[in-house]
């Protein structure tokens, strides 16, 4: 199957310009150059969204308890404190491996296009590994041949973060 | 059983000289966690949840409370149980869901047998094959020895001879009755269900510690600083002078609140949090608290009495709206449970401030739990070394020396409770200074 949607004028977006923004978009997120994933998100609407394990994918954050549930005010100063050296959750720093795969586009609403990916992210650190599975619901603003994120919401497949016990780094 | 003797010279408590100090190896050592199943958790009424998770008849909860599958069942005689989670059959969990709503039956798969929701059991495919002495009325799914819903907070007791409910809550009901009058409160869709490696008691310490604020949680109050909102607890030098003085309350049988300044009438942090994404709809909250409860206990309803322990194992944090309860499967990890516990009645823009106010600070995703995980995993880490370095301090503000910040009275509270029912089975007769 190719891209779903694939009329319009914005008809020329393929799944491997996706693929190609999600795997760029993992590297900087395992070489930790948080600035720079900040500035792929529409700096105005943009949100990164992780439900909590026992509610459904499409849950709302305004009546419902997630993981995280950041706006752009709140996600500059989660990557400021990340990289602040204040998280002591991550300083030092994981190292972490976001593996994503079954990159899809699922759709549009209007000038956004509907993604998903599967992901698996380990996060190695104090001689633990934890894996955290699951998938990527992502609604792209195609712009100039790439894209600036509208949500990047993370739906974890795991039922409890239990032995993880954090999110502190960015899944 | 052991007798408490191994535990008795684990608690060093110099009240004349004011040093109070706890060896590490109760932190670590496996024959003291399992006296603690045995002489704590197997004799305390533990929270298992709240009444807003299984509101109407057939709806029903699972999960593991005290180590054991229970299930909090709202039977369709508008019932509510709790209902050991095994067939009396051969042992199978009769329910594997989470949770579940509009339920008539609970069927064990693996022989068949069907329980109704008030537990009896009505079904058995091929009964004919039991002798006359075969007693199927008996053979209801067994309710656990001893339950108590108080405005909606379910509890439990494992020991069929616990005192009364009220005799153990002691002085902490009023205090859990200010948290429940702010509203039709309910469990807000959407539970943290997280873990530590690290010993239960190390979060007991955690969640009622006023001292780690400003070091362990410096990310946090720069989020705050983002927000336009200051908090004494971030200036480490001013903290104690703010927070201590009316600080510790004990409340009795090992519970205790580490109280707020908003009982001495001062506007809380997430209140002016509040004010500025919610303005309107505070006005209006409050509004209806003043016309319920007049001016005076209306602040102070608001304002939370404090952050508090309901021994063992259950922290409420009333400026978060926070329940929290966890429960060790081994001495170095334990198993978390938090809920936003909020009021119904809660406008649109009030719930979803409130719920931005929450992630905040908590949750495994939070600007400050994850750096509490980090932190008591790191502890955990170090009692590694508890033959070589043998002891905690937990000596703060003994001698009432608060100049220097918050001190620990409400850690030694819950650890001369902890040590009475370790070594006696029963309650501390004091537990101040």
């Amino acid at each position: 199957m190719t891209t779903a949607a694939a009329e319009g004028p914005q008809a020329a977006i393929t799944r491997e310009q996706v693929e190609d923004f999600l795997y760029a978009e993992a590297d900087l997120l395992d070489s930790w150059r948080l600035d720079e994933w900040l500035a792929l998100f529409d700096q105005e609407r943009g949100g990164y969204y992780v439900p909590t394990t026992d509610c459904p994918p499409d849950a709302d954050p305004s009546t419902t308890v997630f993981l995280i549930a950041d706006d752009m005010p709140k996600l500059r100063s989660r990557v400021e404190q990340l990289l602040s050296g204040l998280t002591w959750a991550e300083n030092p720093r994981s190292r972490t491996r976001h593996i994503v795969n079954n990159v899809r586009i699922i759709g549009r609403e209007g000038e956004v296009l509907l993604a998903r990916a599967n992901f698996v992210v380990y996060r190695m650190r104090f001689q633990n590994i934890d894996p955290y599975i699951g998938t990527y619901h992502y609604r792209l603003i195609p712009n100039n041949g790439t894209f600036k994120i509208l949500e990047r919401r993370v739906v974890l497949d795991l039922e409890a973060l239990r032995p993880h016990g954090k999110v502190s780094f960015i899944v | 059983m052991r007798d408490g003797s191994n535990v008795a010279g684990l608690i060093l408590d110099d009240r004349e000289d004011g040093i109070f100090r706890v060896h590490r190896s109760v932190f670590v050592d496996k024959e003291i966690f399992e006296q603690e199943r045995a002489r704590i958790f197997d004799k305390s009424w533990l929270f298992a949840g709240h009444l807003s998770e299984f509101p109407k008849p057939g709806d029903f909860v699972t999960r593991w409370v005290a180590g054991r599958p229970v299930i909090l069942a709202h039977g369709d005689d508008d019932q509510i149980r709790i209902l050991m989670n095994t067939c009396r059959h051969r042992g199978n969990l009769v329910c594997r869901e989470h949770k579940g709503s509009g339920t008539e039956f609970f069927r064990c798969f693996y022989h068949g047998w069907i329980y109704n929701t008030r537990g009896q059991l009505k079904g058995i495919p091929g009964e004919e094959a039991y002798s006359e002495a075969f007693d199927r009325d008996a053979l209801g799914l067994e309710p656990a020895p001893r339950m108590h819903n108080h405005r909606g907070c379910i509890f439990v007791s494992f020991d069929p001879e616990i005192e009364s409910f009220e005799s153990y809550m002691a002085n902490a009901l009023p205090i859990l009755d200010n948290t429940l009058d702010l509203g039709k409160m309910e469990f807000v869709q959407g539970q943290f269900k997280y873990s530590m490696r690290a010993n239960w008691k190390l979060l007991v310490e955690n969640s009622m510690d006023g001292y780690h604020a400003a070091y362990t949680h410096e990310r946090f109050f720069h989020w705050m600083r983002s927000e336009g909102l200051q908090s004494r607890l971030s200036e480490p030098q001013t903290a104690g002078a703010s927070n201590a003085p009316r600080g510790t309350v004990p409340l009795g049988n090992g519970h205790v609140t580490i109280s707020y300044p908003s009982l001495q009438g001062r506007q809380l942090a997430n209140q002016s949090y509040l004010e500025k994404h919610a303005g309107p709809d505070l006005e209006q909250f409050r509004a209806g608290l003043v016309n319920r409860y007049g001016a005076e206990r209306a602040r102070m309803v608001e304002g939370g009495a404090g952050n508090y322990l309901i021994f063992p194992n259950l922290i409420i944090i009333d400026n978060f709206w926070v329940f929290r309860t966890f429960y060790p499967t081994s001495p170095d990890y334990m198993e978390i449970n938090g809920w936003a516990c909020l009021p119904k009645e809660d406008p649109p823009a009030l719930r979803k401030a409130r719920l931005d106010w929450y992630l905040g600070f908590q949750g495994p995703g939070g600007f400050a739990t994850p750096d509490d995980v980090e932190g008591l995993e790191g502890c955990q880490m170090g009692f590694a070394t508890h033959k070589e370095v043998e002891w905690s301090d937990i000596s703060r503000g003994m001698k009432g020396n608060l100049a220097g910040g918050p001190g620990e009275l409400q850690m030694r509270i819950f650890w001369r409770e902890w040590h009475a029912r370790m070594t006696t089975e029963r309650h501390a007769k004091y537990t101040g200074d």
